[in-house]
């Protein structure tokens, strides 16, 4: 920069417009409305959108029209594409290490939290499909028939996602969700949503289809209502938020019985937030009686 | 048959449309802010405009008898809904519908004239037509011979219009130009003149066969033409935008510009209609998210 003034030109810096991402686009807020995200010292490092209810409506047609074909492709395919996910994050490693510092993350943990992001991607990419296998059961009944329950996506699932972790618990949210078929509505961390958008640009070039995952930036107290209450949301996930968070969630997800899944208090870096239990939370079981010879 | 041709309009002095201010004006139309009671009184007028239709090959009595069973019985769930319009079907269904629909006041309509591209003898559309008449369709949908339109034969599609008219005897008929295949605004508006002095009650955009169906452009140069024979004539002509409005934005959309173009006198089932299969069911989620504050699920209605 002091060379470059010596020289009497200056650049101006090209800061990046944080949008969010719906049906494989990225739009603004359809509110227009939006609030700075300042660093440690006070500086205001973004512009971030603030979605209203109504970019969240948008982002739930985008999904439910996406599910089917998403559900639709095969196991080996998903596990394909979420590998796809976990090699252009690879390819942009710095880039995401240092937003995580620019939000506030010290330099080793943003770099173990990329990596482990990384690894959680190939981590579900790997079950992909083999959770069907492990969950799946021939069931012993009294009777003439052949009895099997298999898992079959619930759907549309909305996520808030964990406030303690923008790119780590973002990962470990979306992954096991999309690698059953399912298509997602995702508000990011409230606190540290950069690492959201960009990590939109990442899922925007590894064949991810678009609407399969859409993300929305905003506030939680503005939004969680919403993502528990929209009739064509099949399951919510809710992380961290308090008890009367989980009390709205789960009173408003009554309405028409979604499937209610909390996950607070977790510590995404631990190997215990990685298993496949994630996955099946957000399926459903079928199971088939198939009369046998009489 | 006499010809009747001779009282065919010189077309050529048929005004031209100005594409760019048509463009414009629609722009107008769907930034206009329409408050939450305005918005359910347009909702509910929708509802009871709507020509509930289908028109597929694989139709059936069961699927004919399935849409009229959707057409009297909308959403229960919501009480104080008004009925659609009219169930409309192909000719062989009209009785069908009309046995299922019963005494209630829906109407059947049906299409007729080798609907979809119109290519037969005339002796052959107006048979169409009137077998739909004698089965108890009360409206005929009949498509105009686009090809002659557009070779210039502007007074042999005229006398077709006049004789299926005729044939109609006491049902509407609503002409169907097809705008898709049209290609040009000015085209529209020609064919728009044409028909509303050939004897039609109706001007209806499309079949929902072709791509683009309706849209708000050429509904808005239709619905000038209709003003503007209105104003020549003294006769009021209804006006039935069909394919691809499948949200109740959209249509909300549309019957603002009817509004600001044809004001309240068309803005009822009477002289404006929305062709639509899909319409209807968002209509609803739109209505029932009105009542409920919350946003729904097609997984709650029934599908017709």
């Amino acid at each position: 920069m002091a060379a470059a003034k010596q020289k009497g030109k200056q650049r101006l810096a090209v800061a990046k417009t944080y949008k969010i991402y719906i049906g494989g686009k990225f739009p603004r807020t359809e509110s227009a409305r939006y609030y700075p995200l300042e660093d440690q010292q006070g500086n205001v490092i973004a512009n971030v959108c603030r979605s209203s209810r109504k970019d969240f409506r948008n982002a739930m047609v985008a999904a439910r029209a996406a599910q089917a074909g998403w559900a639709g492709t095969s196991a080996y395919l998903r596990g394909q594409i979420l590998y796809r996910i976990a090699e252009m994050l690879e390819g942009r490693r710095e880039q995401f290490v240092s937003e995580l510092r620019l939000q506030g993350v010290p330099a080793r943990a943003a770099e173990k939290e990329v990596d482990l992001a990384i690894d959680r991607l190939v981590y579900f990419a790997g079950w992909a499909d083999k959770y069907q296998q492990v969950f799946s059961s021939v069931n012993p009944v009294s009777s003439a028939h052949f009895n099997f329950s298999v898992l079959e996506p619930t759907g549309v699932v909305a996520i808030l996602a964990p406030e303690s972790s923008g790119l780590l618990g973002l990962v470990s949210n979306i992954a096991p969700t999309i690698v059953g078929g399912n298509s997602c509505v995702v508000l990011a961390a409230e606190s540290l949503p950069l690492s959201a958008i960009s990590f939109a640009e990442v899922l925007h070039s590894s064949d991810v289809p678009g609407g399969v995952v859409n993300l929305l930036t905003g506030f939680r107290s503005e939004l969680s209502g919403q993502f528990a209450s929209h009739m064509d949301v099949n399951a919510v996930v809710y992380c961290d938020g308090g008890k009367k968070t989980a009390q709205a969630v789960q009173e408003a997800a009554a309405d028409n019985i979604k499937r209610v899944i909390r996950r607070t208090g977790l510590n995404w870096d631990d190997d215990s937030t990685q298993h496949p239990y994630l996955v099946r939370d957000t399926q459903e079981v079928k199971t088939t009686w198939h009369p046998i010879g009489v | 048959m006499q010809l009747v041709s001779n009282k065919l309009p010189d077309l050529s002095k048929v005004p031209t449309v100005d594409e760019v201010g048509v463009d414009e004006r629609v722009a107008r139309f769907q930034s206009r802010s329409i408050k939450t009671e305005s918005k359910v009184a347009a909702l509910k007028l929708i509802l009871s405009m709507i020509d509930l239709t289908t028109l597929e090959g694989q139709d059936t009595p069961g699927k004919v008898r399935q849409l009229c069973q959707k057409a009297i019985h909308l959403h229960d769930a919501m009480p104080g809904l008004p009925h659609v319009a009219a169930v409309c079907v192909y000719p062989t269904m009209v009785g069908v519908a009309r046995k299922t629909l019963g005494d209630r006041d829906i109407n059947v309509a049906s299409v007729a004239t080798a609907f979809p591209s119109g290519q037969a003898p005339l002796s052959v559309k107006l048979d169409d037509t009137r077998m739909a008449v004698d089965a108890g369709a009360s409206e005929i949908d009949m498509v105009i011979s686009r090809g002659e339109f557009l070779a210039g034969n502007y007074g042999l599609v005229f006398d077709e219009i006049v004789a299926v008219k005729e044939a109609c005897g006491e049902a509407h008929l609503k002409v169907i130009l097809e705008t898709g295949e049209l290609g040009t605004l000015d085209r529209v508006r020609r064919a728009s003149e044409l028909a509303m002095h050939a004897g039609a009650d109706f001007i209806k955009t499309s079949t929902g066969k072709i791509q683009p169906a309706a849209t708000m452009q050429v509904t808005l140069v239709m619905l000038q033409a209709i003003r503007d024979f209105y104003y020549d004539t003294g006769r009021m002509v209804g006006m039935k935008p069909a394919g691809g409005i499948s949200t109740a934005k959209l249509a909300v959309h549309y019957l603002v510009m009817l509004r600001e173009t044809l004001g309240n006198a068309w803005m009822t089932p009477d002289w404006f209609r929305f062709g639509a299969s899909s319409l209807a069911n968002d209509v609803l989620m739109q209505l029932q998210k009105q009542a409920t504050g919350v946003y729904q699920s097609a997984d709650y209605f029934s599908k017709d």
